[in-house]
């Protein structure tokens, strides 16, 4: 007992950044009432935010990155955990960077919606990180709960209302799935930490006969119904029918907060489920093999197929704008999920990558949605036609995130891709080889499809003539933002050295 | 005399979560799924405790189970909240009604 308690109180040193996100958030609650005649209410409240946020981004930076399990194993901190939780820290920053400019929030509201955020962040920092059946369902409940009241934000808008109420439908059966599926994989295991699933598993499998047939379709059963969860938050085939409305419905730049956080940590959550409890270690060629041979690489790579194939079909229909990056959002779900597929050191890398140039192209994507929304009040694709005319910076910058959404060199999306590639056709050589081989056709023959569509929206705006008139001229700041992420995905497309070292310094996971 | 044993709670925990996810997919009004999916919850409930008893002893499933009630009581809350929104805007709450963006 004492143990325990010396345990809970030694590990709060390691829980810093979480801890001024959890204040930082009721601190932003309350603010949001003391200021409520300020006149600088906005700035003020913006301010709020971000100094939490840098706070949390300076205590991030002092912790140590060695691996250590926390709250008597509740929870890890490594260094993988510390790679995605600055993706998370970055994506709460520029949010709060978008919406303190844009109109989307009413100044009334708008304080609530950062201490609102902020839980969120919190939320997904504690998915990147859980290493228990429990703290994994706490944080995906954190993270789904808050965004079902984030994406209804704008009362009496109908579009709001329908896509929370889809969010929340959706949500709720899915984690109640994963809920189920955790309960049998409690009773199959007997513990709810996941560090000590793969010895058990061993040891269940080694059962032969009937019984132990019966106890592996169990634990298959039980897994995939624990993946809708994981699935559900990376918008994969079959959880992904809530992606499309929500992402329409909500105001823009949660959706694009939406597209980029969530996702990642949910491939986070993904990569440290599947390779830290279900794959062996990694052997001397940096590639791992699934325990006692199920057949856990080849659910993930058909899931991965099929995504990629469904949103990119799927969104070549799309005129409107924030519909057709959503499809594209499940298909670069589907991209990342061949880097899981593949168990291996490359696969796991890929998909850290991946991760964090999606980042900036698809937050530089909505960015672009909300600055022509702003000017015309439409998000039509029709609307985009002649853009180089009228802002000629935002359909610049708009070529290049699609270009590197796409994954065209030079720009940084086709350095994100060939990792996930190069770690899909390395296993091409080894064992079922010809899987690999067939799924890397896959993913370049979606690749062209998703040319085709993204093209479809540079032609708009470079060759078609301009037929609307804009209302106001996009704000300095939103071009500043535009400057910069165009800048880093060039930047990235040539010089992708740090990235690919940050990363793999990262990639050290903590195991049972 | 009948022994009570884990099959049985087995059996009315995936009874529960299969008439959930029933009522989620068959029902119109909003408030009707939303109880759908507490029967999901507390299916996934009555499995968690009787694991528990049956199989590994201790805590940690009942203290999983509570876990589990007090964020389905959160979760109802935000729900019923989003379907005060969707009355609001809606007049109706028929989760057919509120399909709009379909293309």
């Amino acid at each position: 007992m004492e143990q325990l308690i010396g345990n809970n109180l030694a590990s709060v040193a390691g829980f810093r950044p979480e801890l001024v996100l959890t204040f930082g958030s009721i601190a932003l609650l309350v603010l949001d009432l003391v200021l409520r005649r300020s006149r600088s209410r906005r700035a003020l409240l913006a301010g709020a935010a971000v100094i939490v946020l840098g706070l949390a981004a300076v205590l991030l930076a002092a912790q140590s990155t060695a691996s250590t399990p926390l709250f008597n194993g509740m929870i890890a901190s490594d260094a993988f955990a510390t790679f995605f939780k600055w993706i998370f820290l970055a994506a709460g920053f520029l949010t709060v960077l978008i919406v303190a400019q844009g109109d989307d929030y009413p100044s009334p509201r708008v304080g609530e919606f950062y201490g609102l955020l902020l839980a969120v962040v919190l939320g997904m920092f504690l998915m990147a990180s859980a290493t228990n059946l429990l703290t994994i369902y706490m944080s995906i409940e954190l993270v789904s709960m808050v965004s079902y009241v984030l994406a209804g934000f704008r009362k009496s808008d109908r579009k709001a209302a329908e896509a929370s109420l889809k969010y929340v439908i959706y949500g709720s059966v899915a984690s109640g799935v994963m809920l189920f599926g955790m309960s049998y994989l409690y009773g199959l295991l007997g513990t709810f930490d996941v560090l000590a699933f793969a010895p058990k598993i061993a040891e269940l499998s080694a059962t032969t006969g009937a019984a132990g047939a019966a106890t592996k379709l169990a634990l298959v059963v039980a897994v995939v119904f624990v993946s809708s969860g994981v699935g559900y938050k990376i918008a994969s085939v079959p959880w992904h029918m809530w992606c499309p409305d929500v992402y329409e419905g909500a105001p823009t730049p949660f959706t694009a907060f939406l597209s980029v956080g969530p996702k990642a940590a949910g491939f986070a959550l993904a990569l440290r489920f599947f390779l830290g409890s279900f794959a062996g270690p990694m052997g001397a060629n940096g590639m791992a093999e699934s325990i006692a041979g199920i057949p856990w690489p080849a659910v993930i790579g058909v899931l991965s197929a099929v995504t990629m194939t469904l949103g990119n079909l799927t969104a070549i229909a799309q005129t409107n704008l924030k519909r057709l990056l959503a499809y594209s959002s499940i298909a670069h779900a589907g991209y990342t999920l061949m880097g899981l597929a593949t168990l291996s050191a490359l696969g796991m890398q890929g998909v850290m990558i991946y991760m964090l140039i999606y980042l900036v192209m698809n937050l530089g994507a909505f960015l672009v949605v909300i600055v022509v929304a702003e000017a015309t009040g439409s998000e039509s694709i029709f609307d985009y036609s002649g853009l180089v005319h009228r802002h000629p910076l935002a359909a610049i910058a708009f070529g290049i995130f699609l270009f590197s959404l796409t994954g065209l060199p030079p720009f940084a999306g086709f350095t994100g891709k060939w990792y996930l590639f190069y770690a899909v056709i390395e296993r091409a050589s080894g064992p079922a080889g010809f899987w690999y081989g067939a799924l890397a056709v896959v993913g370049a023959l979606n690749t062209a499809v998703s040319l085709y569509y993204y093209a479809r929206i540079i032609r708009a705006m470079f060759l078609e003539a301009p037929h609307v008139t804009d209302r106001v001229a996009p704000k300095l700041g939103y071009q500043l933002m535009l400057g910069a992420f165009s800048a880093a995905i060039l930047v990235f497309g040539i010089w992708w050295a740090p990235i690919v070292e940050w990363s793999q310094r990262s990639m050290v996971m903590l195991r049972g | 005399m009948l022994h009570v044993g884990l099959q049985h709670f087995l059996v009315v925990g995936a009874l529960l979560f299969s008439l959930g996810l029933l009522t989620v997919a068959t029902r119109r009004n909003a408030i009707g799924v939303l109880m759908g999916v507490e029967l999901i919850l507390n299916g996934a409930n009555v499995n968690f405790v009787a694991f528990n008893h049956y199989v590994t002893g201790g805590v940690s499933g009942q203290v999983f189970a509570l876990f589990v009630i007090v964020l389905a009581a959160a979760e109802a809350a935000v729900g019923l909240a989003i379907v005060l929104a969707i009355f609001q805007t809606f007049r109706s709450i028929d989760v057919r009604l509120a399909d709009t963006m379909r293309e």
